[in-house]
């Protein structure tokens, strides 16, 4: 780990300190010299950004804990306490429940550039593991998180999505049940919800210590795919990179607080605001706006089990994405095909998340019921239809168009690519 | 003495190793149960198992929704359309077959005497938890209500995936598996009944 600096202590105490714990060596050598290939572009200051949003999901969700009571005849009221009584609880609550949101736009971003860039390619398909397994982790602690509130939307969603687990054959009452801690969602249920969101972060940032780890072994990817060949491919992390990902992240925030500040109910559920009922299911229930996707592949199988299988199935596939990759070159730059392919499959997963968030029978993006007989373009046909091409640009798409394209001339190396683009604007 | 055991191929040694290995395996797995177990309802929940319900002010064409282990039941007073509609029904039609009768074996057919208990098949009593996931589905709704003048009455609508329950609460469409299930519940006197 601390190949890359010649860190010296040069003071009696840097020295005393580095003969008993060489941290500063690791700064050093990890955190400031690292060699970074000298062409990322601000797609790579995701990374950067999703580190700040951890931070600042943690550092607000630990001031609401102070004000939050995880008890169903509390909750609700405790959060409209928050809301109206805390000094400055409004704000803080607003950072926290849209800071989800830009957690997950971040993180939609870092994952589709690293579909884009192939940075999931050969020597870093356990770096893309771990961020596979840190996406997992983020959904399952948002979901816990919109619990809390004990609002309509918070009661349905968390009885729908614990029931994902009910389909699982002879055990799958059971492991409800288990979930639950009753016969139903309840107190033990919000309960247990809240302790384990607020030890999720932790687990989370363990994995995200994982990830840049796994990182620094090969180094970053970088926009050509070529692998760094020299020094002069490279750049010291600091100040080069330290500067550009604060940058990217003060405009992140501009982004974020304004969310906050002029539109901070916009991205959740009005229903919320109703506290839980037990007997009564809203008309229209949907997840958060990053769940759409999955929510409308689980209603496009017409099956429990297999809308269930289907929902898991399409997170999963991400894990063996290095290996149905076969071509030889990383960045989709020089994969025409690929770069086709990657937009449909953008736009097709935006499509998802759009089929996700109507009634399944009605028109798609209308608010109009579809005669139930004869063949119409409803929110569930359309999930359908998108979830095919969704498995089947991992399954086919994929291994088929990396193996007969025919890749474009890729540059020799990183500088050889800086210094040609450079050579353009020149002339 | 020692000489002799050295030169067997398992020794002692090796023996000792596998067991304490064993041993410290089982420990593990044991002192894990207590926190897995934890997560299971506590007897104070399972005690909470038992309602009494007086059925004569529910009038005929009505249905009510009340609370038993923190989940809805449905008690409808069924009208005779409603009853016919269940009756008419083949059972090879149903995408379940089962009756889920908590009052009656398991192997029963779903046939509209099975969905009840006690042959009073004006009162039909079953959880009002869609057997897909969960959420409570509405009443007097769907494409397999009874139609009188045009207006549907029975037969229940789950609003989150589109499962259609007829009017005797069986599963007839829609991405549900299983029929409504009946709970455990007894005639305490001609109108009064007794669930859990």
């Amino acid at each position: 780990m601390s190949g890359h600096s010649n860190y010296q202590p040069t003071t009696r105490f840097g020295k005393w300190l580095h003969e008993r714990l060489p941290i500063m060596e690791l700064v050093q050598a990890q955190g400031m010299d690292f060699p970074t290939p000298r062409n990322l572009n601000y797609w790579w200051t995701f990374g950067g950004i999703l580190a700040t949003m951890l931070v600042v999901q943690i550092l607000t969700g630990v001031v609401l804990a102070m004000h939050y009571t995880p008890h169903i005849d509390m909750a609700f009221n405790s959060v409209e306490h928050i809301m109206r009584d805390v000094n400055y609880g409004w704000l803080i609550r607003y950072m926290h429940a849209n800071g989800a949101s830009m957690f997950f736009i971040a993180v939609y971003i870092h994952i589709f550039r690293g579909m884009y860039y192939g940075s999931y390619k050969a020597p870093r398909e356990v770096l893309w593991m771990i961020g596979v397994v840190i996406y997992l982790i983020m959904m399952a602690t948002a979901f816990m998180g919109y619990v809390l509130p004990w609002g309509q939307m918070s009661f349905w969603g968390a009885k729908v999505i614990t029931n994902l687990f009910s389909a699982i054959p002879f055990v799958g009452d059971y492991i409800t049940t288990w979930l639950w801690g009753g016969f139903s969602i309840d107190n033990p249920t919000l309960n247990r919800f809240f302790s384990l969101h607020y030890l999720m972060p932790f687990v989370l940032a363990a994995a995200v210590g994982l990830h840049i780890w796994a990182l620094h072994v090969p180094g970053n990817n970088n926009p050509t795919g070529i692998s760094v060949k020299s020094a002069q491919d490279t750049l010291p992390f600091h100040p080069y990179y330290t500067m550009k990902d604060l940058f990217a992240i003060v405009a992140f925030l501009v982004f974020y607080m304004a969310w906050v500040f002029y539109s901070p109910n916009y991205l959740g559920h009005a229903i919320n605001y109703e506290p839980a009922n037990p007997l009564v299911t809203p008309a229209h229930i949907v997840p958060e706006w990053y769940y759409l996707p999955f929510y409308a592949i689980l209603r496009a199988i017409p099956d429990k089990l297999g809308g269930v299988i289907a929902m898991f199935a399409s997170i999963l596939i991400l894990f063996f994405l290095p290996w149905l990759d076969r071509s030889p070159l990383r960045s989709f730059k020089y994969r025409p095909l690929s770069r086709f392919f990657f937009w449909v499959f953008v736009v097709v997963c935006v499509i998802l998340g759009f089929a996700g968030s109507g009634l399944p029978d009605n028109y798609f993006l209308s608010h109009h019921a579809a005669p139930a007989e004869g063949f119409h373009f409803t929110y569930k046909v359309v999930g359908q239809l998108a979830t095919f091409w969704y498995f089947f640009h991992f399954l086919v798409i994929v291994p088929l168009v990396s193996k007969i394209e025919r890749t474009e001339p890729a540059p020799a190396s990183i500088s050889e690519a800086v210094l040609a683009k450079a050579h353009d604007h020149a002339a | 003495m020692s000489t002799t055991i050295e030169h067997t191929d398992v020794t002692r040694r090796d023996f000792i190793y596998i067991a304490t290995g064993v041993v410290g395996a089982a420990g593990t797995a044991l002192a894990l149960w207590p926190f897995i177990n934890q997560m299971n309802p506590d007897a104070s929940v399972l005690a909470l198992a038992s309602v009494e319900l007086d059925l004569a002010p529910i009038a005929e064409g009505q249905g009510i929704t009340i609370k038993w282990r923190g989940n809805p039941v449905f008690v409808r007073h069924r009208t005779q359309a409603e009853i016919d509609a269940a009756k008419a029904v083949k059972l090879e039609e149903l995408i379940d077959p089962l009756a889920r009768n908590a009052n009656v074996p398991d192997t029963d057919q779903a046939t509209d005497e099975n969905r009840v208990v006690g042959g009073k098949e004006k009162y039909l009593v079953m959880m009002g938890v869609c057997t897909h996931l969960g959420c409570v589905p509405i009443g007097n709704d769907g494409d397999y209500a009874a139609l009188v003048d045009n207006v549907k009455t029975g037969g229940w609508f789950c609003p989150c995936h589109g499962s259609h329950y007829d009017t005797a609460g069986r599963i007839r469409k829609g991405p549900a598996p299983e029929n409504l299930p009946v709970p455990v519940y007894s005639y305490i006197s001609d109108t009064k009944i007794k669930i859990g």
